[in-house]
């Protein structure tokens, strides 16, 4: 692979790049907090100094080339320094989850055999000193904030103003080998070690090299023009690889500034007053935000919600073709202007919106609604495909290429191939160097040419080179005709409608596919309450004709949209049924996180699943339930069995062969 | 930055003064390890009367430098007007009030205010309209001196002295944890964070001696276990001496070093929690017997 000259003109480090910056842009600020009320700023010439200063306490205490140093706790400049004084040290950081119970940090700091740890509080403080006596290797603990901190026995535990001023103390012994340790950093050093979360297993430490983090924050750069000039709010977690990407590697590569909320709770208001101009969040704080703005509008007076409404129908047609550059009326335009002073740009400046040039979403499926809202009024909200172990970026949507149903086109430098059972690998400068001492991991994620297997199912469009998630590879199975069966792919998009709550498609290794479906009950309910619908129970709104129609509605509308999919149109759902009662938990039909279990429930409704493949019209079944209090009981229904239109194949399969 | 000892909020001279003062007597260790001082202030043979009603019948207790005193006992058994007379709110018919070794005599409460007492109400008494930030910033009033006209057009020592008092005000906000609602308007909040918000406003007051009339009345469990925390902080941090009545015995018995129990205007037990909990009257006032 070809990479840019090494290390882009001697830049082969975090640290590096921190000098850079500081003689660059040094009177520029760097890190922003706001504290006591006030938005603190720090240029990047200060910067140096106070990360200078740390990495000299560093030393002053032990730290030696290829440690181990933990950092836990919430976004905080001192904790960002703090990251980089370790690796200015030669040792190496690693970022914890703030919110992980003392257990879950005791298999972390155990596994990467943490020497130091810096802790933000008390509470951090707290959990590591319950594990301590089972850490080996730890030896020095620093906190930041010294509030409830004075009756600790300080041994082995100090403060870090006390760490940084000792460093400055020291400065003069100190600094010819600190020099000798930061010129000493290579491009091909870990520059951080990140632990997935684990939601399968053990948490495992992925591995990045200053090339990792350096090349993927170039070209990511690149991608979406970033300039020193940006605003970012670093509110995620700074264990999360994104964190790292965004608030350290692109941020030192490009010299933009960091801005730290005052806590979790005024994120909101601080993301206001900073109005960053790159910003990424996940789908469900875009989808929280859209509620809000729609209960608040309810609450408005007549006019304004009539105004709203109005403009906001307005955005939705032109808004996403003004922001993809493409021709709009003269009159719809200056429309949109009038709008944009009437009712978005008010809004874009309460939701803190007003100067964002890039965002970003991923992580899960977003609804198209979501994604169209925050597009219609001017805001370049767009997909990225991602992974620790890429550092970040497989892909991305370029602008003017944005759809809600991709994830994009190969970020610059990714090799994307679908192997033959529709997984997904890539092959990029960002790919982790390994899993830390998991050798047999590292062997099975990634091969000897150094393609990584992502576990997701896609395809790359044709027509645009985008790739589309369509699941969990384990998930996706074939249908009789070897057709791709995806059923996750089908129920987000059955469950993007209010009135379908949870999903389930069958019809792995069958002819065609038939679907269990959820009514969810508050929105239902809603609707039978406005138009006179009465209703005693859940199974009979649940068995109402009128619901019916509207849920057979939403299936065809969805089989429609699947159909557009040339893989995936035999995952078109041809018979449906609406259950009488509500998939559970407790009933073991879902996992405590809410997702399905496709198999649990196949069998224990098997009598259902044979009628919606034998044909017949109705089906009579008793099922047991498990009531909260741990009693069972048992539930009779007739269910009626609906045929749902499907949209014959897209032609288009055709014309590609 | 953060350093709690930095924070000018401790009142640390006066504090020190006061031992040097009370220093006829010594003080004492608490259980967790904590030197409790000298007296801070002393009743000496307190009766209140309204009329032919004695509220307070010849009651003596002190209040220790750094300790946390709790006033308890069953409704009506003077334990408010007790608190009232060490704010200046009622003037007692008989009896002294020593302060930091020196006889107070009779005082209007802003006076009583301005010596480093400061107080919460057990009905939340805040200016409902107005923003959090300005409710604690109200705490500084004794503290401001600039006069009217300087206020008037905020300029030269009035715009100096509003940004000195805020830095203090927005260390009380950043200790109390209520950044978030800085500037919500207090009476959007709900109940356990204007109990909150008022203790912050007399924290603000830099106070020597802090009085808290029923803190945790009307929470649930979870605010009541954060104000309790708030209460130990206040009180490891700043050092502050703290005076409270409170009905829950759980937490009485919990937070305070020192109890003093009142029933029917009388003092019937003094002492460190688990003596209290073990004296006879204490638990014939709480649990009834024939009278």
């Amino acid at each position: 692979m070809a990479y840019m000259s090494e290390g882009a003109a001697g830049l082969r480090s975090v640290p590096a790049l921190l000098q850079r910056n500081a003689s660059r842009f040094a009177g520029r600020p760097a890190y922003r907090e706001k504290e006591f009320g006030i938005w603190q700023s720090w240029s990047w010439a200060e910067t140096q100094e106070e990360i200078e200063a740390f990495a000299l306490g560093l030393l002053n205490l032990g730290v030696a080339p290829g440690d181990h140093v933990a950092v836990i706790g919430r976004n905080r400049p001192t904790l960002y320094w703090s990251m980089v004084a370790a690796q200015m040290a030669g040792a190496v950081p690693v970022p914890l989850y703030q919110d992980a119970v003392a257990e879950e940090m005791e298999y972390v700091l155990q596994h990467c055999g943490a020497r130091f740890v810096i802790a933000a509080d008390q509470e951090q403080v707290d959990k590591v000193i319950e594990i301590q006596d089972d850490l080996h290797q730890f030896e020095h603990m620093i906190y930041v904030d010294p509030r409830g901190m004075r009756k600790y026995d300080h041994r082995a535990l100090h403060d870090y103003a006390h760490v940084q001023a000792q460093g400055r103390a020291a400065r003069d012994e100190l600094i010819g080998e600190l020099d000798r340790r930061r010129d000493a950093l290579g491009y091909d050093d870990t520059c951080v070690m990140l632990y997935t979360s684990g939601t399968t297993g053990k948490p495992k430490g992925v591995v990045l090299s200053n090339r990792n983090i350096i090349e993927t924050a170039k070209s990511s750069s690149e991608f979406d023009h970033l300039t020193p000039g940006e605003e970012v709010l670093a509110y995620l977690p700074m264990a999360w690889v994104g964190d790292f990407i965004f608030s350290i590697g692109q941020a030192y590569w490009n010299g933009f500034c960091v801005n730290c909320p005052e806590s979790a709770e005024t994120m909101m208001t601080d993301l206001r007053e900073i109005a960053p101009s790159y910003y990424f969040a996940p789908p469900r704080v875009f989808e929280t935000q859209l509620t809000q703005i729609m209960i608040r509008m309810e609450d408005a007076g007549g006019f304004k919600r009539k105004l709203f409404h109005h403009f906001l129908n307005h955005a939705k047609v032109v808004g996403p073709k003004i922001l993809d550059g493409k021709p709009v009326g003269m009159f719809e335009r200056l429309k949109y202007a009038l709008g944009e002073f009437m009712v978005y740009g008010p809004l874009k400046n309460t939701l803190g919106f007003s100067r964002v040039r890039v965002g970003y979403t991923a992580g899960e499926a977003i609804g198209p609604e979501i994604f169209d809202f925050y597009r219609a009024l001017g805001i370049n909200l767009k997909q990225l495909y991602g992974q620790t172990e890429a550092s970040v970026f497989i892909t991305q949507q370029p602008d003017n290429e944005v759809r809600p149903d991709t994830v994009g086109v190969p970020s610059p430098g990714v090799e994307i191939r679908i192997a033959e059972s529709g997984e997904v690998f890539y092959r990029s400068p960002g790919v982790f160097v390994e899993y830390y001492q998991n050798p047999d991991s590292t062997a099975g994620t990634k091969d000897a040419e150094g393609w990584v297997a992502t576990g997701d199912a896609g395809f790359i469009e044709e027509a645009t080179g985008h790739l589309r998630i369509i699941d969990r590879a384990k998930d996706v199975g074939k249908m009789a005709d070897g057709a791709l069966f995806a059923p996750k792919y089908v129920e987000n998009k059955l469950k993007f409608y209010p009135n379908i709550l949870e999903a389930v498609v069958f019809g792995n290794g069958r002819d065609r596919c038939t679907a269990f479906i959820n009514i969810d009950l508050t929105a239902v309910g809603n609707w039978a309450e406005r138009n006179n619908i009465a209703y005693a129970s859940y199974q009979e709104l649940a068995g109402h004709p009128q619901v019916l129609d509207t849920i057979q509605s939403h299936v065809e509308e969805v089989n429609a949209s699947v159909a557009q999919d040339e893989m995936l149109s035999g995952c078109q759902v041809h018979r449906f049924l609406v259950l009488h009662k509500e998939l559970d938990a407790d009933d073991g039909e879902l996992t405590r996180t809410r997702k399905v279990r496709r198999n649990i429930i196949a069998e224990k409704y098997a009598d259902l699943l044979t009628a919606l493949y034998d044909g017949s019209e109705s089906i009579y079944t008793e099922t047991e339930v498990t009531y909260e209090d741990g009693r069972k009981g048992r539930i009779k229904a007739t269910l009626q069995i609906r045929d749902a239109q499907v949209v014959p194949a897209a032609p288009m399969k055709v014309a590609a062969e | 930055m953060m350093d709690g000892s930095d924070l000018g909020i401790l009142g640390k001279d006066e504090r020190q003064d006061a031992v040097k003062d009370a220093s006829k007597e010594v003080g004492y260790v608490t259980e967790d390890g904590r030197q409790i001082g000298g007296v801070l202030m002393e009743l000496r043979n307190i009766t209140l009367k309204f009329g032919g009603v004695v509220a307070i019948k010849d009651i003596s207790f002190d209040i220790r430098e750094g300790e946390i005193r709790a006033i308890i006992g069953p409704n009506g058994a003077g334990k408010s007007s007790m608190l009232n007379i060490i704010s200046g709110f009622y003037t007692p018919s008989e009896g002294e009030l020593w302060y930091k070794g020196s006889k107070r005599p009779p005082m209007k409460p802003y006076e009583v205010a301005r010596l480093g007492v400061a107080r919460t109400f057990q009905n939340i008494a805040l200016f409902e309209g107005m923003t959090v930030l300005d409710n604690v910033m109200t705490g500084r009033l004794t503290h401001m001196k600039a006069g009217i006209a300087s206020q008037a057009i905020w300029w030269g020592k009035a715009r100096d002295e509003e940004i000195a008092n805020r830095e203090i005000v927005e260390k009380v906000i950043d200790f109390l944890e209520i950044q978030n609602i800085r500037k919500t308007p207090v009476g959007r909040l709900p109940y356990g964070l204007k109990k909150r918000v008022e203790l912050a406003r007399a924290l603000a007051a830099e106070p020597s001696l802090l009085l808290l009339d029923e803190p945790m009345a009307g929470m649930n469990v979870e605010e009541k276990e954060d104000m309790s925390r708030f209460i130990l902080d206040v009180n490891d941090e700043f050092g502050t001496t703290i005076c409270l009545i409170e009905h829950d015995m759980g937490v009485v018995m919990d937070l305070s070093d020192r109890v003093v129990v009142m029933d029917y205007g009388k003092k019937i037990g003094d002492g460190p929690p688990d003596e209290v909990r073990q004296n006879q009257d204490v638990i014939d006032a709480y649990l009834g017997v024939a009278h």
